[in-house]
């Protein structure tokens, strides 16, 4: 699965995507955040408030209790500032 | 006629009259042409913006507008839609998005604008990054803007 991330979300952790296979009882994109947080200091600083996180799978946006499973690409990102 | 939707997002400036033109030329049954352009301030929360650097989730940014677009013309009747949306460093005064909306009538071209903008602006990928006397900063979402978007929901 590839996670893809964006704006500050990208330079806390220092890289705009990572391929990965979550352990099985990562289930929901919440999950998926909770689980990135524990990897190193970056990924911490990334994810601390888990709140303002959105996410989208293969590019569509989706909540925080989405399941994973079958998402070729889940993207992180903060709250978006366009237009 | 399916009504033509033109989707970009670039680098480049954009023309508006060209844009107007290219989408209304020679369809005579269009009365109404609404554009609405977003141009980067100078001053943001009292605080002097030197530039800001529009970042975006390629792909994603042109699909969720084009689910927007697509909703707007289930919504109203219109004639045509071009939405530009630009990315990389831009300076005050420079213009950052164009929403054109074409219809018979006023009312559903004036509409669907002000939905476009306020869909784009809550939910279409796109990142501020300001530079500014103090260094440079991420813009913080506005609660405003998801107000914004989701009255269109009560309607």
């Amino acid at each position: 699965m590839r996670v893809k991330y964006f704006a500050w979300v990208r330079e806390r952790i220092g890289k705009d995507e990572d391929d990965f296979e979550p352990p099985a009882e990562v289930r929901t994109v919440g999950e998926l955040i909770g689980w990135l947080a524990q990897r190193d200091d970056n990924y911490a600083a990334a994810f601390e408030r888990p709140q303002v996180i959105r996410a989208a799978i293969d590019q569509c946006h989706v909540q925080a209790d989405a399941p994973i499973a079958g998402a070729r690409e889940v993207a992180l990102f903060p709250p978006m500032t366009g237009g | 006629m399916a009504a033509p939707v033109t989707i970009r997002i670039q680098d480049a400036d954009f023309d508006i009259a060209a844009e107007i033109d290219a989408l209304s030329h020679g369809r005579s049954e269009i009365g109404a042409v609404v554009s609405f352009t977003g141009l980067c301030r100078g001053r943001d929360d009292g605080r002097e913006v030197a530039a800001l650097t529009l970042e975006h989730y390629p792909g994603m940014a042109e699909a969720e507008i084009r689910r927007h677009v697509d909703t707007a013309l289930a919504r109203w009747p219109l004639s045509a839609v071009t939405v530009i949306h630009r990315v990389g460093r831009l300076v005050p005064g420079d213009r950052i998005v164009l929403v054109v909306t074409a219809s018979a009538h006023r009312q559903a071209a004036f509409a669907a604008a002000e939905f476009l903008m306020d869909y784009l602006k809550a939910h279409a990928p796109f990142w501020k990054r300001q530079e500014r006397a103090d260094g440079s900063a991420w813009v913080e979402a506005h609660q405003h803007d998801d107000a914004a978007a989701a009255r269109w929901e009560k309607q």
